[in-house]
C-alpha cells in the first residue's frame, strides 16, 4: 500500500510504513490521472498569491478522519528501538534506493567480460559518484588483485628500470582530486538517432571521484626519466588483456596524470582497477588504465588495439581519426531525463552535469522549447578543473509539451554543439565523442522521452 | 666547530657538484628493476617493430591453432559475429593497393572487422601476444603467434596460404595492410604537443544562441513503441522518492513475464543470476553457441538429468560438445545444483 506520494504538503493514506511495489504503482497513476485535475486548479491559484496555493494543497487531501495518518498514527520507528552500532561493518544504502543500480544495456555486447554497465545518473546528487555505481567497463573481466603481489614498473627511456610495490608507492607525497571519467563511446549509441530511452543508458559511461595517488611523472623521475627524447608514454595493465593506450608526455609532465589508488576516500574498487589505477584528466576512459602494471616512457606512439582498431572515430570520407583522446565540452540534464514521468504540473528544479576535458565549466544554458530560447543556469559549487559541474535552474511546467535541452560552455570558449553542428563535420558513424546537446521531450502526459530534433 | 663548519662546507659543495635528483629524493622507495623483470613484462610492439622478438609461423600452422583456439569465439574463418565483431571481410585486392579501404565510405556496408580498420600489422602481433585466447591470455608462444597472424592475414587475403611470417618480412607485409593509410591525427582531440595539437581548433564551432535561435524543432527520431520495454520496467530503474517516477514499461498484472518480477521470486530468474554470478555466461549463451553449448541447447539434449548435469558443471569435460574443454569449475555445490536442475527442467528463461 502507498505511504505517500511525492509531492511536497499532499499527502495519501498509509497504513502500513513501507512502500510495496503495487502501492508505487498506484500513487504514481493517481498522481497522474486522478490527481491532476485538482494540480491545475491549485497552479491556477498559484497565479493568485502562494499563500493560498498552499491552503489549497493542503487542504484537498486531509483524510476525513481528521489528518494523515502519517502523522496521527506514529509509525514503529517513532515508537519502538532502532538498530545498534555495526550492524552492518560496512553501511549500504537504504532498502528503498534498491532501484539504485548500473546496468547494462541489453545486446549491446555479446559476452559479459569485453561489456559495459552504466551508472544510474538519473538517480544521482551533486558531482561524485557513489563508487559502488561507478561505471563499469572491462576487456576481458574484471579481477580482485592482491595488493601485496601487484608490482608496478617504470622502463623505456629511463636511466634505471624502476619496480615500486604498492607499499613503496603509498609511501610517497599523494594528491587528491575530483576529475571526470567518461569512456569515449559514451553516447555512441545515439549517433544516428535515438537507440535507448534514459540517461543511464545515453549518458552512463561518466563518473567522477576523488582520486588519491602520486604523479606519474615523480615516479618517472624516480627511474631518471629522459624527458628530451621521451615524448609518449605506454601505460600498461595486469589483467588479461594487459590494456595498453599512448599518453602523451605533456600531460605527464604537467603534473595531471596521476597513479591512483584512492577513490572517494577508500581503496579503488576492483571494477576500478584495485589496487591500482592511471587518472588521465580530461582524457577518454580507456587511457585511464585499470590494475596498472607498467609505464613505459618512448620516443614514438605505440599504436595498441585500443588506439589502432578500436577508439578511433570513422568521419564521413572513410578517415578515421586517429588519437582522439581529449573528452570535449558536454553535459545532459539529468531531472527530469528519459523514461521518467513528472508527477503534477507546478515548479521542478531542472538539475543536471557539465563537464569538460579542456578544463572548467564556465556557463550553462538551459533551454525548455527545444532550443529556441535560454536562460542561464545556476552553476552549483565547486567547480573544478576536468571535473563533473552540478547545474540547476528553476522551471515551472505548465503541464504543455516541453523540450529540455542544456548547453554547457568550458573555459577555452568552447561551445557544446547540437546535433545538426555534430553531424554536419563528424557524420553519424563516429561511434565515439558525441557530445551533442541532449533533448528530452516532456510530453503532456507527464511522461520524459529522449528524442532527437531535425 | 670549523670542523663542523668544513663538514657543512662539503656538504654544499657536494649539492651543488651533484644535485640531489629525484632518483634518491625518495631514499627507500622503489628499487632497479632486473633484467630478467623488465624481459618478463616489456611486451609492447610498436608500428616500426621495436620489440617485436625474433620468430616465425606459417600459415598452415597458424590454421591449426586457429581451428583449436581462435575458432570457437571468432569463427573457422574470422568471420563469425557471434561473440565479437568479425575480424575479417571488407577488403579488397584494391585496398591492399592504395592502402584504404574503400568500404569504409558506404555507409550502408554493415558493421567494420578488424581488417578494415587496422592499419598496422604490430598492432595485430601485439594484441594476440597479449590477450589471446580470450580465456587463456599470453599462452601462445612467440612463434604460435607468428602463425596465427600470418592466417588471419591470410584470411583476408594480405598473405597467400604458402606464407610463413617471421620478424624478417613482416616490414613487407605492412605495406600491404589494407587500411594502412587509412588514419588521421589532423584533430583537435590529443592532448599533447604532437600531430595537429595546438594548430587545428575543435572542428564543431558551435555559437552560444540565447533567444529566437533559429534550431530544428521537429522530433524526428525517438523509440518505436515496440522497443519501450526493451530496456526492462523502467519504473524500477528510478527512485522510489523524489519529484518523478520511472515510467511503467512493463505492467505488474502477472501477464507479460518474469521481467516485472523480483528476480528472488522466480526460480528461473534464480537460477539465471548463479549462471551470471558463476560465470558460466562467459562461454555459455541462453540459446545459442558461443564457446561452449547454449543452455537451452543442454536442456535439451540433457533433459530431467539433474545429477548427471551438476556433476558435469563442477567436473568440467571435453567431446560431448566439441573439441573445446569445459574446466572443472569451482562454484559451491548448491549453486552448481541449483544450475543443473533448472537446465534439466528446460533452461527456461522464466
Amino acid at each position: 500500500m502507498p505511504q505517500a506520494d511525492a509531492s511536497h504538503g499532499r499527502l495519501r493514506k498509509a497504513p502500513e510504513g513501507f512502500v510495496d511495489r503495487a502501492g508505487v504503482q498506484t500513487v504514481f497513476e493517481e498522481a497522474r490521472h486522478g490527481r491532476r485535475d485538482f494540480i491545475r486548479g491549485a497552479f491556477a491559484a498559484a497565479l493568485a498569491g502562494s499563500a493560498a496555493t498552499r491552503a489549497a494543497a493542503q487542504a484537498n487531501p486531509v483524510p476525513a478522519e481528521g489528518g494523515d495518518p502519517n502523522i496521527l498514527n506514529l509509525p514503529p520507528w517513532s515508537t519502538g528501538l532502532g538498530q545498534p552500532v555495526v550492524t552492518d561493518g560496512y553501511g549500504k544504502p537504504s532498502q528503498y534506493e534498491s532501484n539504485v543500480q548500473r546496468r547494462p544495456s541489453p545486446g549491446l555486447t555479446q559476452t559479459t567480460q569485453a561489456s559495459v554497465s552504466f551508472a544510474p545518473l538519473q538517480s544521482l546528487f551533486g558531482i561524485v559518484t557513489p563508487s559502488g555505481l561507478h561505471f563499469e567497463r572491462h576487456h576481458q573481466g574484471w579481477w580482485d588483485v592482491d595488493p601485496s603481489r601487484h608490482r608496478f614498473m617504470v622502463n623505456g627511456l629511463v636511466k634505471t628500470p624502476k619496480v615500486f610495490t604498492m607499499d613503496e608507492i603509498m609511501r610517497l607525497p599523494s594528491v587528491s582530486r575530483f576529475h571526470f571519467i567518461e569512456c569515449g563511446a559514451n553516447t555512441g549509441m545515439e549517433w544516428g538517432n535515438v537507440a535507448v530511452p534514459t540517461v543511464q543508458y545515453s549518458h552512463g559511461m561518466l563518473s567522477c571521484s576523488e582520486f588519491t595517488g602520486v604523479p606519474l611523472i615523480t615516479l618517472l623521475e624516480m627511474a631518471g626519466v629522459d624527458l628530451k627524447k621521451g615524448k609518449f608514454v605506454l601505460a600498461e595493465g595486469a589483467d588479461g588483456s594487459s590494456m595498453t593506450r599512448t599518453i602523451p608526455m605533456e600531460l605527464v609532465t604537467s603534473g595531471q596524470v596521476l597513479v591512483a589508488y584512492g577513490q572517494n576516500g577508500e581503496m579503488l574498487r576492483p571494477e576500478q582497477g584495485y589496487p591500482l589505477r592511471l587518472v588521465v584528466p580530461g582524457v577518454q576512459g580507456v587511457s585511464w588504465v585499470k590494475y596498472l602494471r607498467r609505464v613505459k616512457v618512448g620516443d614514438e606512439p605505440w599504436n595498441t588495439k585500443d588506439e589502432a582498431v578500436h577508439y578511433i572515430d570513422l568521419m564521413p570520407d572513410g578517415q578515421h581519426r586517429q588519437y582522439t583522446s581529449i573528452q570535449e565540452c558536454k553535459s545532459v540534464v539529468t531531472t527530469p531525463s528519459g523514461g521518467q514521468v513528472l508527477l503534477d504540473k507546478g515548479f521542478y528544479n531542472i538539475s543536471g552535469l557539465a563537464w569538460s576535458g579542456r578544463g572548467k565549466i564556465t556557463r550553462v544554458d538551459v533551454s525548455v522549447d527545444g532550443g529556441r530560447n535560454w536562460r542561464t543556469a545556476r552553476l552549483q559549487t565547486p567547480v573544478l578543473d576536468k571535473c563533473l559541474t552540478r547545474f540547476n535552474i528553476d522551471w515551472v511546467w505548465d503541464g504543455k509539451p516541453a523540450i529540455v535541452q542544456s548547453r554547457a560552455m568550458d573555459d577555452t570558449g568552447f561551445v557544446q554543439p547540437n546535433y545538426k553542428q555534430l553531424r554536419a563535420v563528424r557524420g553519424t558513424r563516429s561511434i565515439y565523442h558525441n557530445n551533442a546537446i541532449q533533448s528530452w521531450l516532456v510530453q503532456e502526459s507527464g511522461e520524459v522521452k529522449n528524442v532527437q530534433l531535425s | 666547530m670549523s670542523s663542523s663548519r668544513n663538514a657543512l662546507a662539503a656538504l654544499l659543495l657536494a649539492a651543488c657538484v651533484l644535485p640531489a635528483g629525484a632518483q634518491d629524493k625518495f631514499p627507500g622507495v622503489g628499487r632497479a628493476a632486473t633484467p630478467a623483470e623488465v624481459k618478463a613484462w616489456d611486451i609492447d610492439v610498436r608500428p616500426d617493430f621495436k620489440g617485436l622478438p625474433p620468430g616465425s609461423g606459417s600459415v598452415d600452422k597458424g590454421q591449426d591453432i586457429w581451428e583449436s583456439k581462435c575458432a570457437s569465439c571468432h569463427g573457422v574463418f574470422g568471420e563469425s559475429n557471434s561473440v565479437f565483431n568479425p575480424l575479417v571481410g571488407g577488403t579488397t585486392k584494391d585496398d591492399i593497393k592504395t592502402g584504404h579501404v574503400a568500404t569504409l565510405m558506404r555507409p550502408d556496408y554493415p558493421g567494420r572487422t578488424t581488417l578494415m580498420k587496422v592499419p598496422t600489422v604490430s598492432t595485430l602481433w601485439d594484441y594476440i601476444h597479449r590477450a589471446m585466447p580470450w580465456n587463456a591470455p599470453k599462452s601462445l608462444s612467440v612463434d604460435e603467434v607468428y602463425a596465427v597472424t600470418a592466417f588471419l592475414l591470410n584470411l583476408g587475403d594480405i598473405v597467400p596460404a604458402d606464407f610463413t611470417l617471421s620478424d624478417k618480412n613482416i616490414a613487407e607485409v605492412q605495406q600491404r595492410m589494407p587500411n594502412r593509410n587509412g588514419m588521421s591525427t589532423q584533430h583537435a582531440l590529443w592532448p599533447g604537443n604532437e600531430f595537429g595539437a595546438g594548430k587545428i581548433k575543435p572542428d564543431t564551432q558551435a555559437k552560444a544562441c540565447m533567444s529566437n535561435c533559429e534550431v530544428p524543432v521537429d522530433v524526428s527520431s525517438k523509440l518505436p513503441p515496440h522497443a519501450s520495454d526493451a530496456w526492462g520496467n523502467l519504473h524500477d530503474q528510478n527512485r522510489l522518492v523524489g519529484p518523478q517516477r520511472g515510467e511503467v514499461t512493463i505492467k505488474d498484472d502477472g501477464k507479460t513475464g518474469a521481467a516485472a518480477k523480483p528476480a528472488a521470486d522466480a526460480p528461473a530468474a534464480a537460477a539465471i543470476a548463479l549462471t551470471q554470478k558463476n560465470g558460466c555466461t562467459a562461454c555459455h549463451g541462453m540459446s545459442a553457441k558461443l564457446v561452449g553449448p547454449g543452455f537451452a541447447e543442454i536442456a535439451a539434449k540433457h533433459a530431467g538429468k539433474a545429477d548427471y548435469l551438476a556433476g558435469k558443471i563442477v567436473s568440467g569435460g571435453q567431446g560431448v560438445w566439441g573439441n573445446v574443454p569445459m574446466p572443472a569449475q569451482t562454484l559451491p555445490a548448491d549453486d552448481a545444483k541449483a544450475i543443473a536442475t533448472w537446465l534439466a527442467a528446460g533452461a527456461k528463461a522464466k
